[in-house]
This record gives structure tokens, C-alpha cells and sequence, in this order.
């Protein structure tokens, strides 16, 4: 059997590769932004499993860091997306691009 | 004889005149100074000639300001009169006044009449120069400048494009064998750290025995400005294009003077030529081979001034094989001769052509000895030189002289003098065509204008002359009379014979004045008659050379100009521009605007560096 | 001071002509010809004035010394000998008749551009006159960035192409020599423990084979491509073409001067043994171009451009001569710099002063215009015969000289430079072909020349003919250039 911490590890490393994908799939920019918090708790879990391996508090001090600037950036994510909305009646981030190389 | 300067000033003064206030002196102005600074360069000349000739001394040379000194290399604006510049100086002046006098009537209803006058003066002032020179720079100096006076008087009708075309044909040809003699100089400059003449002559005789490879190359290089000027082969094809130019022009430059200063060259540097016997075998070589084509050329033509070019390419042939063989002075007798009766002829053609209403077609002419009876009979005298008629005529003394020599000179061969009185049988042959076309038959252009006194007093002047130049020398039958061999023998060595017999020589003239008989005959029996088309079409264009040049040398270079217009080097530099954009573009492309893709490249970035550190790990 | 005079005069000049712009806008026209004359009349008293005592063993004429930043040992110093002088006498006279040329063709920013004509001649006489490595390559790019401006604002067609492309060309060639400096400086001064740029010390530089050469190319770097030599030609026709008529005569007559200069006064000197080394080479590529310009230059149908790759051409006699190492070559390139400023620098006025009457530049849309332009025809006769090198005028002496000297070092590239005579004359012939002689495809209702041009082509017409004629003046003048460059390394 695989012990706690290797497959907290396993988990955390599987959720990042989801949203990962997801955030390279998806046009939405709605589901862009779940991807971007997946992938954050993906590595907030990964710091809290190490932190229990070694019996340290600096991993949970990570995590709430982690929590806090994903709320600020949530807000301000929504806020702009909320912006573009407005602008494109969409929310297709390619609708987005102004670039044209 | 301090006054020499004055002599080579006078007519560039009277250009910078003629140039500055043309349009302030009015026409009676430019005739005064035009024809009043080579009358008195023509003056001053005898007059110092006559001080000279009393004097005894070899050469008198005049300082007048150092033209340039490096180191050890210093070139003097110097002067010099000898025999050889003096007999020069003396046909310049003396025939180039008379052209003048005539060009007054001839060119009386041009508009640019200032201008040509200009040319002319600035032309005999060039042309001084290079015979009075003291050493080959100044020489130069003169050399190009007539280059340059006969590039303007051929295109003086500018506004015609074949005018322009012929007048750049001329100056680019003859710059050919120009760079040709400026490498001789640096040759000499190398050699003998020095470019006057006398030095140059003394020490080339101490540097280099007979056959030197140096020598034969300065010599060879020598030979090739002689032959551009001279228009030998196998620079010739210049020269009868040249007759574009207004028929004084052709007179002045394109006969009597100009084209003889090749001959000029190679007998001023004379010595150089006995130290290389190959190259002075070119010279008679070439001379004898151009005698003959241009003979034959001149024979098909239907322009009177282009029979007269090609004989004047032939007649030049003639001076060429003379110093060829080491007949020095019968080279200088002939050019003295020929300067008289084919500026006579020259100009006798154009009182023809001004009287026609510049037709020049012999075709289109005919009978012309009733209307123009002066004409006629100076025209009659200038081509019984030019045919070489025994006794009574200049050119029979001179040409009867370099036959002879052809054959029994030190460098003689006796091809060389079959070459010779074969040419004469030609020059007779086309001689006598001209006079039969244009002054016999039927009459086909009216004649609108006779010409005025001022055309026909220097053809008058000019007939004698043409006749009593003759008696200058004598060949043995007759007394054996060497006044000019003597006059020229401080500069120019005398000549070596082999084997003279007068019995011999009484055989050749004889030979010749009978072939010069036939010619006459055969061409009055035969004027009309049909002649193979293509030959003539072939003999007529001058050999085919004009088209074999345009093939190997006018059209590549042409052809390379169109293709390189826009300097292939330059695709270089905006092809490294192309790159540099190239790369830009493809950098930008990937700035899309599309999240995704940044994305994705952040994340095989991280996977980049995590498979690398982790197989760095792993080793 | 009188040297300072020479640089502070015209960029004082300029500030005052940009300024005086504000009050009246032909202001800044008379300020720059007088600046430009009280030079040329300093210059020239210098130059007829009998030569003082030689200081100091050399035969520098003035002297100016100043210590700036004695640290870097860098220090404001000025020298003039016999080339300097002649060279600043050409760029005051040329630098007159540039103003002359602009009188009535730049009616637009009249006081900028004054000023940025007058700080190029300041940078330009600086060229001439620092003795300082270090603030030679400071006026190197003075130079640069007003003549950028003169192009891309005064300039025809596609000014702002020609003129970036001037730029970078130059701009990577002087960065090369700044390296060279630099390493110069620092081989100087690990070997001695005297880090200083003064040329008079970096002369007596040891250095290895290696590190020489490659020094030397980087200075030569620069040079060529100012010269400009082939292959580092191909910004010289844009500039030449686009150029303000007085840009094209100040490109022409005086920039690429700054390159053979900068041969003669730091390449040679400093690196006589790499030079002899890539001698050859530099003198096959001089050869190259002399054929190649000329080629180029009949291919032409502008008549601007075709001048420009004349330049080409005659510059190459330069590179031909300066590596030919001997007086007769040397006192040739020397009369080749003065003579082609002026003979090349006419034609580009000839240009621009057809330019003014016909709008045009194309030789096809030109002809027949003797008739109206007699007088005009005459003086472009001059100048075309200088270009083909004909005996009288002050081209012909130079490239006499350089054959004769070049022939010394190299017979067959000599050879293959003297053919250059015919390819001149094929194309110089082609331009009074084109423009003064056929037929005149429209009625020209022209006048001839105006006082004014008559004044600043006139005095081009006597000194080139003055050149011709009389050239021992400058020939003793510029045998007393101190360190005597060209030649005082003779294989030993």
C-alpha cells in the first residue's frame, strides 16, 4: 500500500494536471478562471500534505496565503470579467485578442 | 626663340576669348581673334624656327613654371624646339591658319559660330603643346586635349544622336590606347624616375640593351597610344566616323594634324623603338596591314569624306611602316606632304559638299568640273599626290621614298614594299574613282552657292604647297637632294640602307608609276561596272570591325549594365534587412492575444526545465 | 586657439542660425555663409603664410592642448599640419558653396536645418584637426546625426530609407572602431601603464601580429564603409540620390574624405605592419571599385545617382594609392581628396541647379539643352572632363600620381585600375551626352545661370583648373604632414 503523503501527492499532482488541461481546453473565460483556482488548490494541497510529512507550520501559513490571493484574485478576475462581458457580449477569451501578431 | 611660349599661348588664348566673351565681340570679333591668334602663333612659329635654324644649337628648351615635384620625380612645364617639333609646329600653325581662313566661309551661317571657333584654337593649342612638350606628361597633357577638341568638333552638331554617337566613339576609343601610353609613363616613371624627354632617351639607352623585355613592353605600350590616336589598327574604326564633324574639323584634326601624332610618338621616342626590334617590327607590321585594308575600304565607299578618312587611315599605314623599317624622316616627309594635299582634298570636299548643300554622296554629284572649275582644279592637284603621280606631285616624292625604303631600309623586308606599291595601286585606284564621280559624268545636284574668296584662297595656297613639298628630298634617280633628312638628322637617326642600287630604284618607280597607269585605266573602264554585293558591303562597314567590337566588347558591357542597374551587391545588405524583418515577424506571430497559448507555452517551458533538471538528476 | 576657432565656429554658428530662425527666416542663410567664409578666410591665411619654425621636431603648424579628463587620459587636443589644412580649407570652401546651393532650394525650418548643416561641418573640421582617439570618434558621430536629419527631412523620394540606411552603415562601422579604440587603448596600456588616447602616444604602441591586425581592420572598418570601398558601397547612391543638393555635395565632397583621412592620418601610422600585410588586399578592393562604380554608374538613368557611383569609382583610387606605400602615391591620394570634393561636389550642384529648372533628375527626360543652357553646358563640360581624368585639371595630377605610385607597388592591379580611365570616360561622356547634347525632347524656356550660381560654380571651375595646372602648392603643403603617414614604413 501507498502511504498518505505519496498519494496526497498523487492527488494534488492529478488536480494541477486537470486544471491544467482544462484551462488550456476551455474558451470560457468563466471556466478559465475554476481552472486557475484548481490548479491553486492543487498546489495548496500539495504544501498541506508536505506540511504534515514534516510536522511543520510553514506549509499551512503557504495555504492561507495560497486562499488569500486566490479571493483577491477571483475578485478581481470577476470584476474583469464581468468588464468584458459588457464590451463582447461573450465570454470567449479569443474574442478577447485584439493581437494580430 | 623666347618667345616660343607664345606660340602654344596665343591659341589658347584666343579659345579662353573666344569662351568668355563670344557673345560681346560679335562675329567680325571672333573671325579677328580666331584667325588672328593662330596667324600670329603661325608667325612667331618661323620666326623662331628661321632663329633656330640660324642658330646651329640641336634643341632649345624653354622653362616656364614646375608643374609638379614629389621627392625626387619633378615635371616642368618645359618647352622644346627641335627639328622634329619644329616641323610639327610649323605644319600646325601654318595649315591650321589656313583651315581657319577657310572655316570662315564654310561655317559663315552657323549659329554656334564662336563655339566653333573656340574648339578650333583650343584644339591647335593642344596640338602645340604635344609636339613642343619636354617631357611625355606635358606631352600627354596636349595628347588628351586634342582627344578632347575632336570629341567637341565631331558632336559640334549636337542635336543629332549619330553626331554624338561617333564624337564618344572617338574620344572612348582613343582613350583605349591613351591608358595604353599612360602605363608606358609609369613604366618609364619606374624605370627611369623621370619623364623628360631627353633624360628618359639618355638613360633608357644606358638601362637596357637591345631586346629587354622592359623596353619591348614600354615600346608595345607606346605603340598602343600611337595606334589609337593614328587610328592603325586596331583602333582604326574611330576615324571614319569621325567625319561627322564639320568638314574643316576633318580637315584640321581628322587629317593633317591630330592623326599624325601617333607618328609624332613613336618618332620622338625613337630610341626607344631601336632598343626594342619586336615592337618596331609591330610598327611597320602594322602600318603595312593597315595601309592595305583601309586602301581596299576606302575603295567602296560612296561618301566622299569617308574615301578620304580610310585613306587617311592608309596614307598613315604608309608613315607608320616608314618608321617601322627605321625610315624615320621619309615617315616626317610624308606627314608633311600628306598634311598639304589631304587638307586640300579635305577641304576641296567641302567646297564641294557647302556648294551641293551638304550632299555628300559622290553618287549624287557629278560633272562638277564645268560649275566648280577652281574647285576642280585644286581638287585635281590634291589627288595627283594622293595617286602619287611621278614628278609633278608632292606625295609621289614622299610615298616613292617609303616604298623604296620598305624594301632596302635596316628593318626592311621586301614584303613590306610589296605591300607598299601594292597600296599605291589601291590609292591610285580609288583616287581616280572620286575624281571620275564627282567631277566628271553627268551633272545630278545643282550647285547652289560657289564658294567665296576666303574658301578658295588657302585652297590655292594650299595646291602649291601640296606641290612644291615635294622637293624637300629627292630620291637618287633625281639627284638624290636630302635637305629634310638633314635638317631632321640631330633627332632623328639617319636611315640604313643595305643594298642600294639606283638601277634597282629606277626599276621600282618604274613598276609603280606603271601600276598607278593601270589603276587610272582599270577604274575608267571599270567605274561602273557591278562589284560582288556582300564584299562590298564587307569592305565598305571597314572589315567587319565596328561589328566584331560591338560583339565582343560594346554589347557585354552594355548587356552587364542593364542586368546590374540596381548593384546586385546592395541584395547583400537588404537581404541581411529581409532576415532581420523575417525573424521579427516570426517573433511577433506568437504575441496572438489567444491566453491558451501562453499557457501552453509556460507550461512546456516548466516542462523544459523539469525534464532537464531531472535528467541532469538522474545521470 | 585658432584651432578651436575651426569647430567652435560653426557650432556656435549653428545655435546662432537656429535661433536668429525665430526673427527672420532668411536670417539663418547669412549667418551660416558668414561663418563659413570667416572660416575659409582663417584657413587660408594659415595656409599662405610662410610656415613657422617646427615645434617640437614635428611638423605640426599649431598645437592646442588642453587636459579634459586626465583620468581616462583623455584630453581636448588639437593639431593641423600640411594634410589637416588642406583638408579644412576644403571643408570651409565646399562648406560656402553648400550654403550657396541651399540659398533658395530650403525655404522650409530654414534655422534647423542651417543648424544641422552647420554642426556637420563643425564635426567634420573636428574629424580633421582632434588628436585624441577619444574624441575623434566623438566628432565621428557628430557628424553622423545631423547629416541623418539633413536626409531625412530635406531629402527627395525615399529619403527616410536613404537615410536610415546611412545611418546604420556608418553607425556599425564607427562601433567596430570604437572597439579598435578601446583595445588600443587597453593594449597601450597594459604594455606601458599609460592608459591614455593621445595618438601622438599610441603611436609607439607594441603590439602583437595578431592583436594589430585585428585592430587595424576595425578601424578599417569604418573607413571603408565611409570611403566608401566595395563591397561597403551600397548606402552611398540612396544617401547621394535623396540628399538635399547641399548634402549630397557635403556627402561627397567632404564625409568620405573623413574616411581616406582617417587612412592616412590613424590606419597607417598606427598599424604599419598589418597594413603591409592586407596591402593587396585593400588594393585589389580599391581596383574593384574604381571598375565596378564606374559600371554602375553608366547603368544609371538618374543623374544624381550616377554621380554617386562615380564616387565609388574615383574613390577607389584612394584605397589604390594610400596602400601603396610611397610619395608619388601618397601625394596622389592627397590630390584625389581635394579634387573629387570639388569636381564631384559641382556635379551634384550641375544636379541640383537642373533639378530647380526641369524638376526632374531623370537623364531620359533631359536633352538638347545647350541651346538653352550654354553657359551652364560649358562649366558641366569641365567637370566632366575632370571626372574622366583629362591632363590640365586637378583629377588628372591625382590620378596620375596614384597610378604611377601604385604601379611601383603592384603592376596589375594597376593595369585593372587604369582601365578604370576608359569605363570613366564611357560614363562621364554619357552624361553631357544625355543632358546637353540630342535632341531636346520639349521646348526649354530656360534661363541660364543666375549671379548666384554663376558664384558658387565659378570659383569650383578656376580651382579645379588651378588644381591642373599649378598643383606644386598643395604637393609642398601636404609633404609636411607630420608623422609623415604613408610611407615611413619600408620593409623593415
Amino acid at each position: 500500500m501507498i502511504n498518505a503523503t505519496t498519494a496526497g501527492l498523487v492527488l494534488a499532482g492529478v488536480l494541477f494536471t486537470l486544471g491544467l488541461i482544462s484551462m488550456l481546453i476551455r474558451r470560457n473565460i468563466i471556466f478559465m478562471l475554476v481552472s486557475v483556482e484548481i490548479m491553486l488548490n492543487a498546489a495548496g494541497l500539495a504544501f498541506i500534505v508536505a506540511a504534515s510529512r514534516w510536522g511543520q507550520p510553514e506549509g499551512q501559513v503557504m495555504f492561507m496565503f495560497i486562499l488569500a490571493m486566490a479571493a483577491a484574485e477571483v475578485s478581481v478576475g470577476l470584476a474583469l470579467i464581468l468588464q468584458l462581458y459588457h464590451q463582447l457580449k461573450s465570454l470567449d477569451s479569443d474574442e478577447a485578442s485584439r493581437m494580430r501578431g | 626663340m623666347e618667345w616660343m611660349y607664345l606660340v602654344p599661348a596665343l591659341p589658347f588664348l584666343g579659345a579662353l576669348i573666344l569662351i568668355l566673351f563670344s557673345g560681346k565681340i560679335g562675329k567680325p570679333g571672333v573671325i579677328a581673334v580666331g584667325c588672328g591668334s593662330i596667324g600670329l602663333a603661325a608667325l612667331v612659329t618661323i620666326v623662331a624656327g628661321w632663329q633656330f635654324m640660324q642658330s646651329g644649337v640641336p634643341a632649345f628648351s624653354q622653362h616656364l613654371w614646375e608643374w609638379l615635384r614629389v621627392g625626387d620625380f619633378s615635371i616642368g612645364v618645359n618647352l622644346r624646339l627641335d627639328a622634329l617639333s619644329l616641323s610639327f609646329a610649323f605644319v600646325i600653325t601654318f595649315v591650321g591658319w589656313l583651315i581657319h581662313i577657310y572655316s570662315t566661309g564654310y561655317m559663315s551661317d552657323d549659329p554656334d559660330f564662336a563655339r566653333f571657333f573656340a574648339c578650333m584654337n583650343l584644339f591647335v593649342g593642344s596640338m602645340l603643346m604635344l609636339v613642343l612638350a619636354d617631357n611625355l606628361l606635358l606631352m600627354y597633357l596636349g595628347w588628351e586635349g586634342v582627344g578632347l577638341c575632336s570629341y567637341l568638333l565631331i558632336g559640334f552638331w549636337y542635336k543629332a544622336p549619330e553626331n554624338g554617337a561617333a564624337a564618344r566613339k572617338a574620344f572612348i576609343v582613343t582613350r583605349v590606347g591613351d591608358t595604353a601610353m599612360a602605363i608606358a609613363l609609369f613604366l618609364l616613371v619606374q624605370h627611369t624616375g623621370s619623364l623628360q624627354l631627353s633624360v628618359v632617351l639618355e638613360r633608357a639607352q644606358s638601362l637596357w640593351a637591345a631586346g629587354d623585355p622592359t623596353v619591348v613592353w614600354i615600346a608595345f605600350l607606346l605603340l598602343g597610344g600611337a595606334v589609337g590616336k593614328s587610328a592603325q589598327l586596331p583602333l582604326q574604326t574611330w576615324l571614319p566616323d569621325a567625319m561627322a564633324g564639320p568638314t574643316p574639323v576633318s580637315a584640321l584634326i581628322h587629317a593633317a594634324t591630330m592623326v599624325t601624332a601617333g607618328v609624332y610618338l613613336i618618332a620622338r621616342t625613337n630610341v626607344i623603338f631601336s632598343l626594342a626590334p619586336a615592337a618596331q617590327t609591330a610598327v611597320a607590321i602594322t602600318g603595312a596591314v593597315t595601309l592595305l585594308l583601309a586602301g581596299f575600304s576606302a575603295w567602296v565607299q560612296t561618301d566622299i569624306k569617308r574615301v578620304l578618312a580610310y585613306s587617311t587611315i592608309s596614307q598613315i599605314g604608309y608613315m607608320f611602316l616608314a618608321l617601322g623599317v627605321g625610315a624615320w624622316s621619309a615617315a616626317i616627309f610624308h606627314f608633311i606632304t600628306h598634311a598639304f594635299f589631304k587638307a586640300l582634298l579635305f577641304l576641296g570636299a567641302g567646297a564641294v559638299i557647302h556648294a551641293l548643300h551638304h550632299e555628300q554622296d559622290m553618287f549624287k554629284m557629278g560633272g562638277l568640273r564645268k560649275s566648280l572649275p577652281g574647285v576642280f582644279l585644286v581638287f585635281l592637284i590634291g589627288s595627283l599626290s594622293l595617286a602619287a603621280i611621278p614628278f609633278i606631285s608632292s606625295g609621289w616624292y614622299s610615298k616613292d621614298q617609303i616604298i623604296w625604303l620598305a624594301g632596302t631600309a635596316a628593318g626592311g623586308r621586301p614584303v613590306y614594299a610589296f605591300a607598299a606599291v601594292l597600296g599605291a595601286f589601291i590609292t591610285a585606284a580609288y583616287t581616280t574613282r572620286m575624281m571620275l564621280l564627282v567631277f566628271f559624268g553627268k551633272e545630278q545636284t545643282h550647285v547652289h552657292h560657289k564658294p567665296g574668296p576666303e574658301m578658295m584662297v588657302p585652297l590655292y595656297v594650299l595646291a602649291v604647297c601640296s606641290t612644291l613639298a615635294g622637293f624637300l628630298e629627292l630620291p637618287h634617280t633625281l639627284g638624290h637632294f636630302t635637305w629634310l633628312s638633314d635638317f631632321l638628322q640631330p633627332v632623328l637617326p639617319e636611315v640604313v640602307t643595305q643594298h642600294a642600287s639606283v638601277a634597282a630604284e629606277w626599276g621600282l618607280q618604274t613598276i609603280t608609276a606603271g601600276l598607278a597607269a593601270l589603276a587610272i585605266y582599270i577604274t575608267w573602264r571599270l567605274l561602273n561596272a557591278p562589284f560582288p554585293k556582300e564584299a562590298g558591303a564587307f569592305l565598305k562597314s571597314g572589315w567587319g570591325f565596328d561589328a566584331a567590337y560591338d560583339v565582343l566588347f560594346v554589347q557585354p558591357f552594355v548587356r552587364i549594365a542593364r542586368l546590374n542597374r540596381k548593384d546586385i551587391i546592395d541584395n547583400v545588405y537588404t537581404g541581411l534587412a529581409a532576415i532581420t524583418r523575417g525573424l521579427h515577424r516570426m517573433m511577433s506571430a506568437t504575441q496572438s492575444g489567444i491566453i491558451r497559448w501562453y499557457v501552453l507555452g509556460v507550461v512546456m517551458g516548466a516542462v523544459l526545465i523539469l525534464s532537464v533538471i531531472i535528467w541532469r538528476h538522474s545521470m | 586657439m585658432i584651432l578651436l576657432a575651426f569647430i567652435l565656429f560653426p557650432l556656435a554658428g549653428a545655435f546662432l542660425a537656429w535661433a536668429s530662425a525665430a526673427v527672420n527666416a532668411t536670417l539663418p542663410r547669412w549667418i551660416a555663409l558668414l561663418v563659413m567664409l570667416a572660416g575659409l578666410v582663417l584657413a587660408v591665411g594659415i595656409w599662405v603664410q610662410p610656415e613657422p619654425a617646427s615645434l617640437a621636431g614635428a611638423d605640426w603648424r599649431y598645437v592646442y592642448h588642453q587636459p579634459w579628463m586626465p583620468r581616462f587620459g583623455v584630453s581636448l587636443s588639437l593639431a593641423i599640419d600640411g594634410l589637416s589644412l588642406l583638408m579644412i580649407v576644403l571643408t570651409f570652401f565646399l562648406g560656402a558653396m553648400a550654403v550657396l546651393v541651399s540659398w533658395n532650394e530650403i525655404r522650409d525650418r530654414t534655422g534647423f536645418y542651417y543648424f544641422n548643416l552647420l554642426f556637420v561641418l563643425g564635426g567634420i573640421a573636428g574629424v580633421f584637426l582632434v588628436m585624441d582617439l577619444f574624441l575623434f570618434y566623438f566628432f565621428w558621430e557628430v557628424m553622423l546625426i545631423p547629416m541623418y536629419f539633413l536626409i531625412g527631412i530635406w531629402g527627395h523620394g525615399r529619403r527616410l530609407y536613404a537615410s536610415l540606411k546611412f545611418f546604420l552603415f556608418t553607425q556599425a562601422g564607427g562601433l567596430l572602431m570604437l572597439l579598435s579604440i578601446l583595445g588600443l587603448y587597453f593594449v597601450h596600456g597594459a604594455s606601458t601603464g599609460n592608459y591614455t588616447f593621445s595618438y601622438a602616444e599610441l603611436l609607439q604602441t607594441p603590439m602583437e601580429q595578431g592583436i594589430g591586425r585585428w585592430l587595424m581592420l576595425g578601424f578599417m572598418a569604418a573607413f571603408l564603409v565611409k570611403l566608401p570601398a566595395f563591397p561597403f558601397h551600397t548606402w552611398l547612391p540612396d544617401a547621394h540620390t535623396e540628399a538635399p543638393t547641399a548634402g549630397s555635395v557635403i556627402l561627397a565632397g567632404l564625409l568620405l574624405k573623413t574616411g581616406a583621412y582617417g587612412i592616412l592620418r590613424f590606419v597607417l601610422p598606427l598599424f604599419p605592419e598589418a597594413c603591409h600585410a592586407f596591402a593587396q588586399v585593400f588594393m585589389l578592393l580599391g581596383a574593384i571599385g574604381i571598375l565596378y562604380g564606374g559600371q554602375l554608374a553608366y547603368a544609371q538613368t538618374d543623374f544624381k545617382r550616377l554621380v554617386a557611383y562615380t564616387s565609388v569609382s574615383h574613390m577607389g583610387f584612394v584605397l589604390v594609392g594610400a596602400f601603396a606605400f610611397n610619395e608619388l602615391a601618397y601625394q596622389g591620394v592627397v590630390m584625389q581628396m581635394i579634387t573629387h570634393g570639388i569636381s564631384t561636389g559641382a556635379l551634384f550642384m550641375i544636379a541640383g541647379v537642373l533639378y530647380e529648372r526641369l524638376h526632374t533628375r531623370e537623364l531620359e527626360k533631359m536633352g538638347g539643352l545647350w541651346a538653352a543652357l550654354p553657359g551652364l553646358g560649358a562649366i558641366t563640360m569641365v567637370f566632366v572632363m575632370a571626372s574622366l581624368g583629362l591632363p590640365g585639371l586637378g583629377n588628372f595630377i591625382a590620378e596620375f600620381l596614384i597610378l604611377a605610385g601604385s604601379w611601383q607597388a603592384s603592376p596589375w592591379i594597376t593595369v585593372l585600375a587604369a582601365t578604370g580611365l576608359v569605363v570613366a570616360t564611357v560614363y562621364s561622356l554619357r552624361i553631357m551626352q544625355k543632358v546637353f547634347f540630342g535632341i531636346s525632347l520639349r521646348e526649354f524656356r530656360l534661363k541660364d545661370m543666375t549671379v548666384r550660381e554663376a558664384v558658387m560654380l565659378l570659383p569650383l571651375v578656376i580651382a579645379i583648373i588651378w588644381l591642373g595646372l599649378f598643383p606644386q602648392r598643395v604637393i609642398d603643403t601636404a609633404s609636411k604632414a607630420a608623422p609623415v603617414v604613408a610611407f615611413q614604413y619600408k620593409d623593415n
